[in-house]
Formats: C-alpha cells, sequence, structure tokens
C-alpha cells in the first residue's frame, strides 16, 4: 500500500493498531482541509501492528492528547519532504477538556461550563486524577482492548 | 490568598501552629476578642450543618468578627441556578473570608479560583472536611499528647465518611501510626486512599470485627453511615445498624483508649457510652470551635 510522501506536514507513528481513528477523531483532523491519511494494520517489526496517521499540513497538534490516548506512539515534523524533528511525546501533568470526570457527586456534574481538567497522580501507572473531586479517570473505551 | 480546601494543604509544621494558637485561646480567650474586629465572614452553607456552620460563626463572633451568609442552597441564588464561581465572585466583594459546604465535590475548590479572599472547604458532599480533621488533630494533641506512635481504629462508613479520609491523610505524615479499618465491605475503605497509604509505608488492616480489633486501638473513631450519600435507600436500611458502640464491646479496650466521633450521631454510639471517660466527642465539638478561630486568624493573617 502506498502514500504519497508528504512534504509539509506531520506523520504520527507507531499508534497501537485500533486507534488510529481515536486519535483522529480526539484531534478533530477532520476539521482540516488538507490531505490526511489513516493507515490501519500497516505492519510493523516492533508491534506486529500499528497505525499510523499523515497529515500534510503542519498544523499545531495537542501532543498531551497523544501522548495521553497512546504513550508509545512517536511524532515526526517533515519539512520540504525531509524530517527534522522526531520525538516521543510525554505524558502531561494536566489534561484539560480531553476527558470528562464520570463522578455523579462532582461538581464538574451539575456546573456544565466548569472545563474538566485531570492531573497527573502517578505517572508510572498512568493515573489521572480530577483536580476538583479526585476521583480517578476511568479507563476509556480505547484502553479496554 | 491562602484557602484551606484540602488538610493536606497545610504543612504539619503549620497544624502544630494552629494547635498551638487554639491552645492559647482556651487559656487566654479574652486575648483574642477582637482580632477580627470590622472582618466579615461570609458562611455559605449549600447544605444542612448545626455544628460546622454554628461553630465557623461562633469562632468569628469570639474574634469580635462578624458573619453574613446562608445555611441552605434555596436561601441562596443556588436556587435559581447559579453557579459557584458566580456566587463566589458576589460574596468576594462582601466578606473577608469564607467558610463554604457544599454537597458537590470541589466546588469550594472551584470557589477558591473565583476570589481574592480565603475559603475555608467546611465539608464538600463525601470528599473532604479539612476543619473537622483539625478539630480531630486538636483533639488527639490534646487527649494524647502526640501525633506519632498511635494505633487508631475507623469504624462504619468508610467509604463515603470524608472526616475519616481527611484524618487519615493527615495522620499519614506522622511515624508509627497503625490504622485499623472496620466496616462493612459495602463501605470499606477507597482503593484510592489505601494505596496512597501503603505508598507512604504506613501498616493497616482492613476488618468487620470492631471487638476483635478493640485491644489494640489507642484511639477509636467512629462515625454515622450517612442517608444523604447514598443513592439507593435500601442499601442504606441494610447497612445503618451495622457498628453499634455499647459499653460491652468497650469491656476489652484500652484503660487509655479516646473514642472519638464528628458527630452527628444516630445509633452508632450508645447513650451510656457518653458518661465513660474515654469518650471524647464533646470534646471534638468544642475544640472545632477553638481551632477554627485559629484558622480565621491565621488565613485573614491578624
Amino acid at each position: 500500500m502506498v502514500i504519497d510522501e508528504i512534504k509539509n506536514g506531520i506523520v504520527i507513528d507507531h499508534i497501537s493498531a485500533g486507534r488510529g481513528m481515536v486519535l483522529y477523531n480526539l484531534l478533530n483532523l477532520d476539521s482540516l482541509d488538507s490531505s490526511v491519511a489513516i493507515i490501519k494494520n500497516a505492519p510493523s517489526r516492533k508491534m506486529g501492528k500499528k497505525d499510523i496517521i499523515k497529515v500534510d499540513e503542519l498544523i499545531s497538534l495537542n501532543f498531551d492528547i497523544l501522548a495521553y490516548v497512546d504513550p508509545g506512539i512517536t511524532v515526526n515534523i517533515v519539512r520540504d519532504g525531509q524530517r527534522v524533528e522526531k520525538f516521543k511525546p510525554t505524558l502531561p501533568e494536566k489534561l484539560e477538556g480531553v476527558i470528562e470526570c464520570k463522578n455523579p457527586r462532582c461538581i464538574t456534574s451539575v456546573e456544565q461550563e466548569l472545563p474538566h481538567i485531570f492531573k497527573l497522580a502517578d505517572r508510572e501507572n498512568h493515573v489521572y486524577r480530577c483536580i476538583y473531586c479526585e476521583t480517578k479517570a476511568k479507563k476509556q473505551k480505547w484502553e479496554e482492548k | 490568598m491562602r484557602s484551606l480546601i484540602d488538610i493536606l494543604d497545610l504543612t504539619t509544621e503549620e497544624i502544630e501552629e494552629l494547635i498551638k494558637v487554639a491552645g492559647d485561646i482556651i487559656e487566654n480567650p479574652a486575648k483574642y476578642s477582637e482580632k477580627c474586629k470590622g472582618k466579615k465572614l461570609a458562611s455559605l452553607f449549600f447544605e444542612p450543618s448545626t455544628r460546622t456552620r454554628l461553630s465557623f460563626e461562633a469562632a468569628m463572633y469570639e474574634l469580635g468578627g462578624n458573619v453574613i451568609g446562608f445555611s441552605e442552597a434555596n436561601s441562596s441564588s443556588a436556587a435559581k441556578g447559579e453557579s459557584v464561581a458566580d456566587t463566589i465572585r458576589t460574596v468576594g466583594y462582601y466578606a473577608d473570608i469564607i467558610a463554604m459546604r457544599h454537597p458537590k465535590e470541589g466546588a469550594p475548590y472551584v470557589a477558591s479560583l473565583n476570589c481574592d479572599i480565603p475559603v475555608i472547604n467546611a465539608g464538600d458532599g463525601g470528599h473532604n472536611h479539612p476543619t473537622q480533621t483539625l478539630a480531630d488533630l486538636l483533639t488527639i494533641s490534646r487527649e494524647k499528647g502526640r501525633f506519632d506512635n498511635l494505633v487508631v481504629g475507623f469504624c462504619g462508613d468508610l467509604k463515603f465518611g470524608r472526616t475519616v479520609h481527611s484524618l487519615v491523610g493527615a495522620l499519614s505524615r506522622y511515624k508509627n501510626v497503625k490504622f485499623v479499618f472496620i466496616s462493612p465491605d459495602e463501605l470499606r475503605m477507597p482503593e484510592y486512599i489505601l494505596e496512597e497509604i501503603e505508598k507512604k509505608g504506613i501498616e493497616y488492616t482492613e476488618t468487620t470485627d470492631l471487638e476483635g480489633a478493640m485491644p489494640e486501638l489507642d484511639i477509636l473513631y467512629m462515625t454515622r453511615v450517612q442517608r444523604e450519600r447514598f443513592f439507593n435507600e435500601a442499601d442504606y436500611i441494610r447497612l445503618k445498624d451495622s457498628y453499634i458502640l455499647t459499653d460491652s464491646k468497650l469491656v476489652n479496650a484500652k484503660a487509655d483508649l479516646s473514642i472519638m466521633h464528628p458527630l452527628p450521631r444516630v445509633n452508632e454510639i450508645s447513650r451510656s457510652v457518653d458518661s465513660d471517660p474515654r469518650a471524647c466527642y464533646f470534646k471534638q465539638v468544642q475544640n472545632g470551635k477553638f481551632i477554627r478561630m485559629a484558622l480565621i486568624l491565621k488565613l485573614l493573617e491578624v
């Protein structure tokens, strides 16, 4: 399967197979005019199967979301057809507007305008807690596999 | 401006300083009677309370200050759907310090983000209740003279009991403290608190047997099974009488045990225990006012 090389843009590589669409949606990539390729189940030596997202535009991305959804991913920045930067996003200290607190007793359950903010409580075990009620972030659907 | 949302917002040194000031207030009340002259406490109770609200209000009056506020959400604009943030912004223009109770967890934290005056969390749902913890700590300090080398039993509703969660957090910072958690299976300590205790290397046991745990306890902290925390009335009815402390259950207790309870109680401590010299729960009430006085002084920096 051949996807045209991008000139200026971002390649998100090493996405766990099946999470490509999750990232596509969370990053709002459907709102872009530029070409976006999602490659599902690409063969990978390390992972067996992986997803890849290529965006043919140098957009600003929320790397916090990337690291939160899939801590193993790699981001490549491409300029003039050359890879100029490659990095692995780290788990952010704070997640704002990415996930919602599900505790029915939390103040966010009655005040819809409050931003849902989570703080990293345990980096090793990827535990986030709501800054208001301290409830642990529930496992998201993409983590359940 | 500093607020008190969680007991862990205070360092152990600050807590010890508050206890010292409270002790001085007990000894020399006249010295403090005009410290807050011209200052106003906004007492914002979105959920009913007798002790905590009156304690804050009495504390402010005894410091020479004044009190404004409401004692139920229905008599505030919250009943019209006003957000916590807007209510607090408004109150921030009228008062010098806020004591706030709210049924939703995190509401006082939201308040503290939206005004320039100190906010004291006077209880947010089943989450935190730091001034109760301060009252508990003052009581432990006065009864035991120490916070380390204690075996502390917590009995009853440990799942929703915010006073238990806060006190465990505060005592976890001292050496050689051991916790014994006594509860029905459905009302066990939340796993996140147990994880934190484990991380700190603190010894604890969980049991359903109050009498079996009794002999080793230095402190027994009883709690009420709270109807308002249950979504399901049937569960409440089933669990409410799980543990009732009676004279006969105290037979094997230490002679210097301190029996504590944040109050109000329903029936979980039999009335006959009140006359036992080991009963400390009404002293806690008294200590609550003094420690709140010390806290108001600290946060107002007067």
